[in-house]
């Protein structure tokens, strides 16, 4: 069964600094995947360049059988392949509603009654707040909003960076259940960049360790959580 | 005795500024130029300035508190009260000829002009978030394209509209490939270095567009057919109504269609923004990165922006070649620009409201208080102000910027600041958690 998602050798520059050496990496439909590393290892230049920006200098990304690798950003984005991108960016002038509909329209969905509700379904919380300006809401509730925003079009895969940025340790959970739930009820596929290592492995079916833009160890969740060097590197301080 | 200190400072760094300014004026004598000293106006200036500043420091320790609490009710009664204005102004202004007041009409069409500047200057700036400094270029686009193609091949004012708005879309697009990757100041530099070079080649061109002489001749609008003269035959609009031509028809006439102008701009904004394509501009103005993730073809988006902005300035230059029936690149400077975007600024980005404000205040505004002044400086007959009374409109500029500067200060954010959101919920009501949860709600 070929993979929904495959990289391989893949490398990316900033200018002249090489951001990712040589990355091989699948995910096959259904599957959560995280990718875990310290801070500079190269995971969001990774979730970039799987949506095409910067661009992958060699290697290859392909897509359900097709090389996307040269791929326009817009057009990569339409293969319903959605990214909630680090930092959550959602638009702050706008309102809860009005972010929700930029997910679906791009996508060229004009019906987002059903998108609005399984959003609402999963996140109750937006649909009090979807009269209100996306920069009023809390952190947690932005980054459920970054969330909605990117199930909006309906994707089968969907890239998450660092969801639990700034949060408050419930409001991780609560961000982490709705991400199982969803995998769980609508077989989504979940590519994870997680700095929270703990949370992360427990939730993903296989996890990739990024050390300096190379992939270092891979292996399922519990493989990984129980590995020796993992537990020095990245849980040290005890877990949350 | 802090306030009475801080005026007293206040008046000194008055006394520094206006002594030269106002203290000192120049007579020529029959020896040549003398030096006159005007001691009395220099001190009503200053005992002005500390006095200002007195009422202004004792209302401050006194309001404070009071002030920020009155706040959100006065944005509220701001938002309220917008919804009057609208219709006020559209009355307002369908009214306004029947004044029949010459002075009034033309006033009317210029701030109409502006006004339609600054609705399509608000898709670019406002709406996208593309700091354009040089939107005279596509006024000046439009203004030429009609001028041309109605001396050169004899087309009328319909025809040549939808023309010189594609031509102005057209310099738009070329505008807005080579800044696509620009953004913030740079894009500013570059869209200002464009308002140039465009007019610079207007002026150079010499073959095609006259140079510095520029256009005569360009033909007035028709209605339906009927040309606007002064012969009164049987083709002409006052032929067929039957009445006696009058100068005051064609200022009337063109008054309309400016009004019209705009308000297409505004409707064709309005809708915009209800769309996808306006909303991907919205976003794209609050985060280009978050766009882009979302599957907005980044590159197509500015340049709609560009172009259809571009359209309506170049609607707008075509309307100015045929009221004026001269053009030349002297109507074109920079100057232009500024003004349209400190009306689409002041007025709030983004607001349609907002910019027909600004464009009342800036453009009539400043016209007003031109009248103002020289009416004020006739009834100062008496002796102590001599030499101030008759050239008191001159300070218009100086009282314009100050009051620009002040209005900045007291909404930071422009006239109308609130955004209005693009999609209005039918019934807002406040949901039980526990009820959406259930899925219902």
């Amino acid at each position: 069964m070929s993979a929904l998602l495959s990289l391989t050798g893949v490398t990316a520059f900033y200018g002249a600094i090489q951001a990712l050496r040589g990355i091989d990496l699948t995910v096959e439909k259904g599957e959560i995947v995280t990718l875990i590393g310290a801070n500079g290892a190269g995971k969001s230049t990774l979730m970039m360049t799987i949506c095409g920006s910067p661009r992958a200098r060699d290697g290859q990304i392909v897509h359900e059988g097709q090389d996307i690798t040269a791929w326009p950003t817009h057009l990569i984005m339409r293969r319903r392949i959605a990214q909630a991108p680090e930092g959550r960016r959602i638009f702050n002038r706008m309102t809860v509603h009005e972010n929700l509909l930029m997910g679906a329209e791009v996508a060229g969905r004009t019906d987002t009654t059903d998108g609005l509700d399984q959003v609402f379904t999963l996140f109750p919380r937006l649909k009090e707040r979807i009269g209100q300006r996306g920069g009023t809401l809390s952190g947690g509730e932005q980054q459920m909003l970054a969330i909605g925003r990117a199930l909006m079009s309906r994707p089968t895969l969907l890239l998450l960076d660092e969801p639990s940025l700034g949060l408050a340790p419930l409001v991780v959970r609560q961000i982490f259940g709705a991400i199982r739930d969803l995998n769980r009820t609508t077989g989504l596929t979940v590519l994870l960049v997680e700095q929270n290592a703990y949370q992360a492995l427990r939730l993903a079916h296989r996890g990739y360790v990024l050390v300096n833009g190379s992939i270092t160890m891979a292996g399922t969740g519990a493989e990984l959580l129980a590995r020796p060097e993992i537990r020095a590197a990245y849980l040290e301080g005890g877990h949350t | 005795m802090t306030a009475l200190r801080d005026a007293f400072l206040s008046a000194l760094v008055a006394l520094g500024l206006f002594a030269p300014l106002v203290g000192l004026v120049t007579t020529s004598g029959e020896h040549g130029l003398y030096l006159e000293l005007r001691p009395i106006a220099t001190a009503v200036v200053v005992g002005l300035v500390f006095l200002g500043r007195l009422i202004v420091l004792s209302r401050r320790s006194r309001g404070r508190a009071a002030s920020l609490a009155a706040k959100p009710a006065l944005a509220e009664r701001i938002s309220k009260a917008g919804k009057y204005v609208t219709p006020l102004l559209l009355i307002a202004a369908v009214a306004l000829p029947f004044t029949g007041s010459r002075y009034y009409i033309d006033l009317g069409t210029l701030v109409l002009t502006y006004i339609m500047l600054g609705w399509g200057l608000n898709i670019v700036v406002g709406l996208a978030g593309l700091l354009d400094l040089g939107y005279v270029a596509f006024y000046a686009v439009g203004a030429y394209s009609f001028a041309l193609l109605a001396t050169n091949f004899g087309l009328g004012f319909w025809t040549c509209l939808p023309l010189a708005g594609i031509f102005a879309a057209f310099a738009g697009v070329m505008l807005g490939f080579p800044v696509l990757r620009l953004r913030g100041d740079y894009l500013a530099i570059v869209t200002l270095a464009f308002g140039e070079i465009i007019r610079v080649v207007l002026i150079n061109w010499v073959s095609l567009t006259n140079g510095p002489n520029g256009i005569t001749g360009i033909p007035r609008p028709t209605l339906f057919g009927l040309a606007l003269s002064m012969d009164g035959g049987p083709g002409t609009i006052a032929g067929f109504f039957n009445v006696e031509p009058a100068v005051i028809q064609r200022i009337i006439f063109l008054y309309y269609v400016i009004l019209g102008l705009a308000l297409l701009t505004n409707w064709v904004s309005l809708r915009l923004r209800r769309m996808p394509l306006g909303r991907a501009w919205e976003a794209l103005r609050e985060d280009e990165v978050a766009c882009r993730s979302l599957g907005i073809n980044v590159r197509n988006t500015k340049l709609t922006a560009f172009g259809i902005g571009a359209i309506f300035g170049g609607f707008a230059g075509a309307f100015f070649a045929t009221r004026q029936a001269f053009i030349s690149p002297e109507s074109f400077t920079f100057i232009e620009s500024a003004t349209v975007l400190a009306i689409v600024v002041l007025g709030g980005l983004g607001s349609q409201l907002g910019v027909a404000l600004a464009a009342i205040v800036m453009v009539g505004g400043l016209e007003t208080l031109r009248d103002f002044l020289s009416f004020l400086g006739d009834q100062m007959n008496s002796p102590l102000f001599s030499g101030i009374a008759s050239e008191l409109p001159l300070y218009r500029m100086l009282i314009f910027g100050l009051a620009l500067v002040v209005m900045m200060v007291l909404r930071p954010r422009g006239l109308v600041s609130g955004r209005t959101p693009s999609v209005a919920l039918h019934k807002v009501k406040d949901i039980a958690p526990d009820l959406v949860a259930q899925g219902r709600g």
